[in-house]
């Protein structure tokens, strides 16, 4: 080796950097919908038990090989054996999968986070139609979030076959974010090793404020109750311990190279374990702790809708009675209806059809995931909150952080590798290699910008990383147990460390998280070949709210 | 004779003035949504000022200068407070037509609002649809601004950061080469023992050699 590998200037921009990593969109986005699915509070037995099973010993793998290795995951398999260096390459090419459509998010997040300097927001009101007498067509059908997300955000096409144009302003974005991502990693370790200290903590710090705000709205309680009342029988459905171990596997961001990646900048005599244990709770606690957030933000919406829907019938009837004004309440409103009912009934049958059921659960119930949580359900709440312009820059902004801190982990992935290798570092710079990464991905990335862009981006989400992943963790596993040797491994930890291997990394490693592995695996490969077709969720301005079309 | 042209005249007047009556439009109030405590009650004066009202909007319409208060006809005035009203022609026989009657309403909505503190969702006038206030639009899109701002701020630190290592970079290729005209090629070379590289002694100035140990702690203390 000429010159010295850079290093994390403390343990501490390595601890920042696996959490800024490992934290990301999926807790803030996933894992409140997974627990609302499979029986809220007891959720998180499976949850718990998956990540002292498969989250810590994995990723204390994926740690210990890239501290010992030195190198990135290329390197580092091809050290292992010369017939693995196939498990590096496919780390960096789901990498790169990732990293090109992972950055549209980071885009639609600066779009949101510039149109929150407005007042009034622009997607609480809907735009007027032609003869401003009254609202867009489209906008009334669906809500006003709903319509800024699908329209004015995405312009979205009615179907995949329909690419569309490119839409500058997602384009400018997206050119904005791979700007931001190619600044923070333009220097290596020194850059990336500052920048984390934001990406990691500023989310904590919007959560926290995020956390007050939400507690102290109406209706949160009812958001709180309803997530972490258990529901026992969920535990017997297999669906949530297969769901469990898939978000930790992840949300820990395991296979892509990236941990290797952080790793290998690690002084030997690092101690793994202890970061290890911490970088996973902290990832788990914050999943907990999002998802706090999200339900009473959930209760608050689901309230302000209930309540809406009773107002919306109180004025019904009062309408269609000529009532005084004021006299029907929400508390007097059944006894009202049962009295005029009796007292006029063929006037009550004709406005009976209108009259809807609002329920509480139903709102509630709605569970929603992915991009449409984080654009249109939060959105819908916080233009209800007050001074909302606030809390959609510091939301926003939270977005832009825990997306810019995963990104990094990914570039990261894609960047050791090629910078470790002599050939290309000795006709490049470091600054050369990541601005070509950085423009081949924002290139490839503007079909993201199309109109059809989101059903692209939905198919890359559910599809590019799943199997890879899971297979190139089980061939990790099985190679480094197996192929490398258990026992040498163990000496080489210790020689590095200093301290001895635990058995429980040990029975871990050797048995129990590569038969789950495989078990997942095998699911998810039957799970495509039943499905058969692949479908998607498509908008269709004709046929509002949403339908699945085929591909 | 007279108490009969005065029954002859209301009869015709409550003719005139029904519910769904050709030209009658029905009113809605709610005064208890718009204003909760500070309502007032609903009584014959305020009734006269919504009449007047619209004889006010009606004599903006050209040809229709001449409408009185008397010509606004209101009646079914109920709890809620809801009632329909037409408006009459000078000879009190026929009611002015609908068309007229909702574009004078229409253009003098804000006006009429204004004299009883509601607005367009609290005092509805059914059959006439309001004009919608449009969202106010800059002329520059406020969120370009913002993008730019970002756009520039971004721009100059990474041509910042990469000037700044191009110039360390060309100051580190010079500085070995100067040194090595100087000082001897052996003090350069990084010793390299089983693919380990040693730590060079620092050339760069002075620097305290921790190898030897200073004068206090070779006497170790009592």
């Amino acid at each position: 080796m000429d010159e010295a590998r850079p290093l994390w200037a403390t343990p501490l921009q390595f601890v920042f950097a696996c959490i800024s990593y490992a934290v990301g969109l999926g807790n803030v986005w996933r894992f409140p919908y997974l627990c609302q699915m499979y029986g809220g509070g007891s959720f998180l037995v499976p949850y718990i038990i998956m990540l002292a099973v498969e989250g810590m010993p994995l990723l204390y793998l994926e740690l210990a090989v890239g501290q010992r290795m030195r190198q990135g995951s290329i390197g580092a398999w091809r050290t292992i054996s010369p017939y693995l260096s196939g498990v590096g390459v496919a780390s960096v090419v789901v990498s790169f999968f990732l990293s090109m459509y992972y950055n549209v998010i980071n885009a639609w997040a600066f779009w949101y986070l510039f149109h929150s300097f407005q007042d009034p927001l622009p997607w609480s009101v809907c735009p007027l139609n032609g003869n401003r007498t009254g609202y867009d067509e489209e906008c009334e059908k669906a809500s006003s979030t709903q319509y800024f997300w699908y329209r004015k955000t995405l312009n979205i096409s009615p179907s995949i076959q329909e690419s569309g144009a490119v839409q500058w302003e997602p384009a400018l974005c997206l050119i904005l974010a791979w700007l931001l991502v190619y600044l923070c990693i333009l220097r290596g370790t020194e850059s990336t090793g500052k920048v984390v200290y934001f990406t990691a903590l500023l989310p904590y710090c919007v959560l926290m404020i995020y956390l007050v705000r939400g507690l102290t709205l109406h209706g949160a309680t009812n958001g709180l109750a309803y997530m972490f009342t258990p529901k026992m029988e969920q535990l017997a459905n297999p669906k949530a311990w297969i769901n469990a171990a898939t978000q930790i596997f992840f949300s820990l961001g395991l296979g892509f190279g990236s941990l290797i990646a952080f790793a290998s900048y690690n002084e030997p005599s690092n101690d793994c374990q202890k970061h290890t244990v911490i970088v996973s709770i902290i990832n788990s606690s914050t999943s907990i702790f999002a998802s706090v957030v999200t339900f009473s933000i959930y209760g608050f919406k689901a309230t302000f809708n209930y309540e809406s829907c009773l107002n919306k019938v109180i004025l019904l009837l009062t309408n269609s009675f000529d009532l005084e004004d004021g006299f029907l309440t929400v508390s007097n409103l059944e006894e009202v209806k049962s009295y005029l009912a009796s007292a006029y009934p063929s006037k009550y049958s004709e406005v009976f059809p209108q009259i809807k059921n609002c329920s509480l659960e139903s709102e509630l119930e709605t569970a929603v995931q992915g991009t449409g949580l984080a654009f249109i359900v939060y959105t819908e709440a916080i233009k209800n909150m007050e001074v909302s312009q606030l809390w959609s820059v510091l939301y926003f902004f939270m977005l832009l952080m825990l997306g810019i801190g995963s990104m990094l982990g990914n570039t990261a992935a894609i960047l050791t590798p090629l910078t470790d290798s002599k050939v290309i570092s000795s006709y490049l710079p470091k600054e050369a290699i990541s601005g070509l990464v950085c423009l081949v991905n924002c290139a490839i990335g503007l079909v993201f910008t199309m109109e059809a862009g989101n059903y692209w981006f939905d198919i890359f989400n559910d599809y590019a990383a799943t199997l890879s992943l899971l297979l190139i963790v089980l061939v990790e596993t099985v190679a480094v147990c197996y192929l490398y040797g258990l026992r040498r491994f163990e000496s080489d930890l210790k020689a590095m460390t200093g301290h001895a291997l635990n058995w429980y990394w040990k029975a871990m490693w050797g048995g129990v998280s590569p038969l789950l592995i495989i078990s997942l695996f095998v699911f998810y490969l039957s799970d495509y070949i039943i499905t058969g077709t692949l479908q998607y969720q498509a908008w269709d301005a004709s046929q509002i709210p949403t339908v699945r079309k085929q591909l | 004779m007279l108490w009969l042209l005065f029954f002859l005249v209301t009869a015709i007047h409550a003719e005139l003035c029904q519910p769904d009556a050709e030209n009658a439009f029905k009113v809605r109030l709610s005064l208890r949504t718009a204003l909760g405590d500070k309502a007032y009650a609903w009584d014959t004066n305020e009734e006269y000022l919504f009449k007047a009202m619209v004889a006010f909007s009606m004599r903006r319409v050209p040809n229709r200068e001449a409408t009185e208060i008397s010509h606004v006809l209101l009646c079914n005035v109920t709890q809620r407070v809801s009632f329909w009203f037409v408006v009459t022609d000078p000879s009190r026989n026929h009611t002015l037509p609908a068309v007229e009657v909702q574009s004078a309403i229409r253009m003098n909505r804000n006006r009429i609002n204004n004299a009883f503190f509601l607005n367009d969702q609290t005092l509805e006038f059914l059959r006439i649809p309001s004009t919608l206030a449009p969202p106010t639009d800059p002329s520059v899109p406020i969120w370009i601004i913002i993008f730019g701002v970002v756009f520039c701020i971004v721009i100059v630190a990474t041509m910042l950061l990469i000037l700044s290592g191009i110039r360390q970079r060309r100051r580190e290729n010079k500085g070995p080469s100067e040194m090595e005209d100087t000082e001897d090629k052996w003090e350069n070379t990084i010793t390299i023992e089983n693919g380990i590289p040693c730590d060079p002694l620092d050339m760069k100035g002075g620097h305290v050699n921790d190898a030897f140990v200073t004068e206090d702690e070779r006497l170790t203390p009592l």
